[in-house]
């Protein structure tokens, strides 16, 4: 019979490309990183603290996105609105209530941005593709125009101050602010990310994750197996949000600044481009992506005033040779040495 | 009385696309027990009423009920749930999701915990127990961690079928199940299919098919349609015996 022929060698040929060891790689890379970031304020300059800093609240912005892109087969090109929210939203609620607590920061970005995307995430839930890449785009330009025009409320242009926050209930001034942030605040942000990365995890491998992933590759037979495809799509969307804003406030207090660039469509260009550079078909891809475009920014800006014109044949060369990002082409460079092993 | 003891029933369902109208007036009433397949010619109207029955496409006149409930109103999501399963007559599957996946997807819809955004999936025995059954019934075991895009084109069509019998469906509707499969493994799919079937509680199976060699070998009673009505509906051997019938569903243009 053909039907019973190849079982073998159709799981030969998978196991090497099968769910199992996609999680040792990433099990494997998350050790070996955790263990470098815990050493890292110990050996490098506190220069790089701010840029990790920044990673960290990459990482957790990417990890929301991918929830949404690589998970959810959804790309949102207007991500950065969600970002500006969490990072205004701290700076209003200093400016407000003359408290500057990072706890309370993080608390009143959750609440403004569940505000504002759960509208957005109903609306958008009911479409795909292009139609759903346009919609988010012009949230985010409005969201960008509202920051830009309503001097009074938003700075306009220059923006709005983020202060110094406390810690835990912790004044912490014994640091300057450059120590405050390559000590506490980093280790802080690291332990955050940490978290947020290991209940993102359990969220796609969970009964919803499974759900969201059948409405990706198949919505219509999603719904006859049951899977209620919008509202799955709708609460991607409203997590995404809550990542981006958390990851929002992060960036506001590293600069110190809630700046309306941070809500332009560049900056939504910016978490594809990390996104597809890690590799959206991995858990941690856009993690790994994240880094490498803040050395790459940070390289190439120093060296040269073209540097977007770099950034661009990166992306360029990702997209024709390795669409499977960093994460990809890795993935693909064991299986060789697996398979050269075994001969 | 009788309307209580059926499980599926059309009444004079009809339905327009535009000026065109694909089905007209058609009753349909499935009991427990049942193996009904709807046969006819290419355009008469067999897809649309599948998809009307199972709430894809609202019916342009006429009612539909499931276990003595109207189901106007109803989307496939809600149907899926309360007992009306189908599968696609094109292969229908999720191609990056494995085997394992795939009919979690439908254990985790019949178990419903499909909020549960935080327990492990695989942590569940429930959904365990419902994974190996329906790889057991449909002889899918071998693969469970493979994707469906890795599978053999016919173990493909057989997830597809399985995923729906993972939701415990009362009735099923079959569209074209063999459709691309080879003539040697059509019988070894319905096979497959009619004893998964029986080990998985399923009370009535509607069939739409094209291959008349199928549908004589394992329905109890057929249907036929043509141009969007129904011209037959006759238990198997009564069906065959009417000649004009048959040579209107397998003559000009089926082949």
């Amino acid at each position: 019979m053909n039907l019973s022929l190849g079982a073998q060698t159709v799981q030969a040929a998978t196991a090497a490309l099968g769910r199992p060891g996609i999680s040792m790689l990433n099990k494997a890379l998350l050790a070996c990183a955790v263990v470098t970031l815990l050493a890292a304020p110990q050996i490098l300059n506190q220069f790089y603290m701010t840029l990790l800093i920044s990673f960290f609240a990459y990482a957790v912005i990417l990890l929301g996105f991918n929830l949404l892109f690589g998970y959810g087969g959804l790309l949102s090109f207007g991500h950065a609105l969600f970002v500006a929210i969490g990072a205004y939203a701290a700076a209003a609620i200093s400016a407000k209530t003359g408290i500057a607590s990072f706890e309370l920061m993080l608390g009143v970005a959750v609440a403004a941005v569940l505000l504002v995307s759960i509208p957005i995430a109903i609306l958008a839930s009911r479409y795909t593709g292009i139609f759903f890449g346009m919609l988010t785009l012009s949230f985010g330009m409005l969201f960008y125009s509202f920051l830009n025009k309503f001097y009074n409320i938003t700075g306009g242009d220059s923006g709005m101050r983020v202060p110094r926050p406390s810690l835990l209930g912790m004044e912490l001034s014994q640091f300057d602010k450059i120590a405050f942030l390559a000590g506490p605040f980093y280790y802080y942000c690291l332990a955050l990310a940490l978290l947020f990365a290991w209940v993102m995890w359990r969220i796609v491998r969970s009964p919803y994750g499974i759900h969201l992933m059948a409405s990706r590759d198949n919505p219509v037979k999603a719904m006859y197996l049951g899977v209620k495809v919008r509202p799955v799509r709708a609460i991607a969307f409203t997590v995404s949000a809550v990542y981006a804003a958390v990851g929002g406030v992060i960036l506001g207090v590293n600069t110190g600044l809630a700046d309306p660039g941070l809500a332009y469509w560049t900056h939504s260009g910016h978490l594809v481009f990390m996104v597809v550079l890690g590799g959206y078909q991995e858990f941690l891809g856009p993690v790994v992506g994240a880094v490498v475009f803040i050395l790459l920014q940070d390289v190439l800006s120093s060296a040269t005033q073209y540097w977007r014109f770099f950034l661009g044949v990166v992306l360029a060369i990702l997209v024709i040779a390795l669409p499977g990002g960093i994460f990809g082409a890795i993935r693909i460079g064991i299986h060789k040495l697996k398979s050269r092993g075994a001969r | 009385m009788e309307q209580r003891k059926l499980l599926l029933q059309a009444e004079k369902i009809s339905h327009h696309y535009g000026e065109f109208i694909a089905l007209q007036d058609v009753d349909l009433p499935v009991a427990p027990g049942e193996f009904v397949s709807v046969v006819g010619p290419n355009g008469a109207g067999k897809t649309t009423l599948v998809n009307v029955l199972t709430g894809l496409h609202q019916p342009t006149k006429g009612k539909v009920y499931f276990g003595g409930k109207d189901i106007a109103g109803l989307n496939a999501v809600d149907l899926a749930t309360r007992g009306l399963a189908r599968t696609f007559q094109l292969m229908s599957v999720f191609l990056d999701l494995t085997v394992r996946e795939t009919i979690s997807v439908a254990a985790c819809s019949y178990l419903n915990m499909r909020w549960n955004g935080f327990g492990k999936l695989f942590g569940q025995p429930k959904v365990h127990e419902i994974v190996t059954r329906t790889a057991n019934a449909f002889g899918l075991s071998p693969w469970l961690d493979t994707p469906a895009k890795s599978l053999p084109h016919g173990r493909r069509k057989l997830l597809d079928v399985a995923s729906a019998f993972a939701l415990h469906p009362k009735v099923i509707l079959l569209d074209e199940p063999t459709a691309g499969v080879s003539t040697a493994d059509k019988h070894v799919v319905m096979e497959t299919v009619l004893t998964a079937a029986k080990s998985m509680g399923i009370e009535a199976i509607l069939l739409v098919e094209h291959d008349m060699d199928l549908v004589s070998r394992y329905s109890s009673r057929i249907i036929a349609m043509q141009a969007g009505k129904k011209i037959a509906d006759l238990p198997r051997d009564e069906f065959f015996a009417n000649k004009e019938i048959v040579s209107i569903v397998v003559g000009k243009g089926t082949h």
